[in-house]
């Protein structure tokens, strides 16, 4: 080799005489399934350290906030984890609604349980089948895409758009669901529980898949509390720590429905609760539409609460009336004071506790949101699953987690 | 007996005195305040006792308040007792020429990328903190973006020109 070639090829210092590999997994990479990084020493295919590098998509999210009225910050919501939208929207509405004191009506509080749960439903469809795809099995993904759609068509429905949702309004929904979306829903409702039965026989007693995930990344209860897990991640380890259940919020109180739990805290136990919480945000959505259907009268026609500053009034009334024409002003070009207070709210989100702290200092705009990011909080604890694994064992991991990387930077 | 924030408070109050104090229940979450040097005693105190039990962190940031000379930053612990279901806060002040604050990453694992990212953003200096650098933003990176001192747009910008609004 000429003296001219080595002077290009710059190995780092000490690396011909180490005995580990230096992997670079990221920040793209086809398994990583967002932006991430991770820097692995491995000796042979076995893990000996790794270190996750993390802000690739870091948009600013927290100081963006602070120069938007609230309803200008609901669509920043929606990337955060942006495979449940719809979840992150109505949990800044209600911490909105939680700072400004608003009662909602008992048909918002249903309508949205609608929607949450089919987002989780969304989110944890590709969570479980982006796993069959980590370990070789293509085919679950690719088939469960279509019931994804039958959601992003509800949404689309309900509220317009599809992955970013920006869905409801402070107080409620823009409008109410048209017939077009119980049809949608009733089809959903009545085709998705064989689907999700097939993609089960897939993957549950698949000796390929269980021997690929058993195991794979455990973690025992004190320390997935110790680090903070929360949502399906800590449900897997045994604890049946669920927001909806702890702080219910949204009249989840009225329903009825089961927390799955694990018992390791592995790849398959992380698996076996997402499916088991499918089954019940199934039946929370029928009991919750056999609910919608009971009101009658003019309770069946309620979507949103009377928040006169901050629920845009109707098109009609803009034009004729001067109380609406003066809220619409003022909700569009954001000139609404808030109240002063501190605020920490927090729904059940697809990946755990997704929490917004929010303190309003009296003015127009947030004084200071901080999002707690449950993403953020449990990538911390993938070097102790992964160390001492396999190499292939830390993307199955790392897809059982579901980090979401928009979550992760915010 | 599921446990109540009058209890928290009272049994904080007998163990730290003066050194805990402001406390608020803002829609119903007990909010407190404790000297800066008493951080750790404080989050082990509330670890440790039976009845009190708060092992889970749920959240660890910081606010800056520039309009406090002396206590402008300051670092906010949201804590969460699973077994009796309560939450409480509390918040440590800083002051922003010597932001030292003692870490919590020895009890609680969490806290580790909170206090890299409250850091990140804010400069808070968590004494005794295993690994704090950047996380989210460039290593390059020579400002704490989230204090106040740095406004969002340039408020001297004058194509922007509003007055008709009100906010001239």
């Amino acid at each position: 080799m000429t003296e001219h070639h080595q002077h290009h090829i710059k190995l780092p210092e000490g690396s011909i005489e180490k005995q580990t590999t230096t992997l670079n997994m990221g920040p793209t990479h086809p398994a990583t399934h967002g932006v991430f990084q991770n820097i692995m020493e491995l000796d042979g295919e076995r893990i000996v350290s790794a270190e996750q590098t993390v802000g690739y998509i870091h948009r600013a999210f927290e100081k963006l906030a602070e120069r938007r009225p609230l309803n200008q910050i609901t669509p920043i919501t929606d990337r955060l984890n942006y495979c449940s939208s719809p979840i992150n929207n109505i949990g800044w509405h209600l911490t909105c609604e939680k700072l400004l004191n608003v009662q909602t009506p008992k048909r918002v509080d249903y309508l949205r349980i609608i929607i949450m749960e089919l987002a989780r439903i969304a989110d944890h469809l590709i969570c479980n089948s982006i796993m069959g795809v980590d370990t070789g099995a293509y085919t679950g993904f690719m088939y469960i895409m279509q019931y994804r759609e039958l959601i992003y068509e509800i949404y689309e429905e309900v509220c317009g758009s599809r992955l970013t949702t920006n869905i409801g309004r402070i107080g409620g929904f823009e409008r109410d669901f048209s017939n077009t979306a119980f049809t949608k829903l009733e089809k959903f409702l009545k085709e998705y529980p064989a689907a999700l039965r097939e993609l089960e026989n897939l993957f549950t007693r698949n000796r390929i898949f269980m021997d690929r995930t058993i195991g794979a990344g455990p973690i025992s209860a004190e320390r997935a509390l110790n680090y903070g897990f929360t949502g399906p991640n800590l449900r897997a380890a045994g604890v049946d720590y669920d927001v909806r259940v702890h702080t219910p919020y949204s009249s989840y109180e009225d329903f009825d429905f089961k927390v799955p739990v694990g018992t390791t805290g592995d790849s398959y136990d992380r698996f076996l609760v997402r499916n088991g919480e499918m089954w019940e945000s199934l039946s929370i959505i029928n009991q919750a539409y056999q609910k919608v259907q009971a009101f009658k009268g003019t309770d069946a026609d309620v979507f949103h609460a009377d928040v006169p500053e901050y629920y845009l009034p109707k098109k009609e009334d803009v034009y004729t009336k001067m109380e609406a024409l003066i809220w619409h002003f003022k909700i569009v070009m954001g000139e609404v004071e808030m109240p002063k207070g501190e605020v920490y709210s927090a729904v059940e989100g697809g990946n755990g506790e997704l929490g917004f702290y929010l303190i309003s200092d009296g003015g127009r705009t947030p004084f200071r949101l901080h999002f707690r990011r449950p993403s953020f909080i449990y990538y911390q604890a993938y070097s102790e699953l992964v160390v001492g694994g396999m190499l292939s064992d830390a993307i199955v991991v790392m897809s059982s987690l579901n980090l979401i990387a928009g979550e992760l930077d915010a | 007996m599921a446990l109540r924030n009058e209890h928290v408070q009272q049994r904080l109050s007998e163990k730290f005195g003066a050194l805990v104090s402001n406390f608020e229940e803002p829609y119903g979450m007990l909010s407190f305040e404790v000297e800066k040097d008493q951080n750790l005693k404080v989050l082990q105190f509330l670890h440790d006792e039976a009845d009190l039990n708060f092992q889970f962190l749920t959240d660890l940031c910081a606010v800056n308040y520039p309009d406090q000379p002396g206590r402008e930053l300051a670092v906010v612990y949201h804590l969460h007792n699973l077994k009796d279901n309560l939450r409480i806060r509390f918040k440590v002040f800083a002051p922003v020429a010597q932001p030292d604050v003692f870490t919590a990453t020895k009890l609680y694992s969490a806290a580790n990328w909170m206090e890299r990212e409250t850091y990140d953003f804010f400069g808070v200096n968590f004494v005794g903190h295993p690994n704090l650098i950047r996380i989210l933003n460039v290593d390059e990176m020579d400002y704490f973006p989230l204090r106040k001192e740095f406004p969002l747009e340039d408020q001297t910008r004058i194509d922007k020109d509003d007055q008709m609004f009100g906010r001239g």
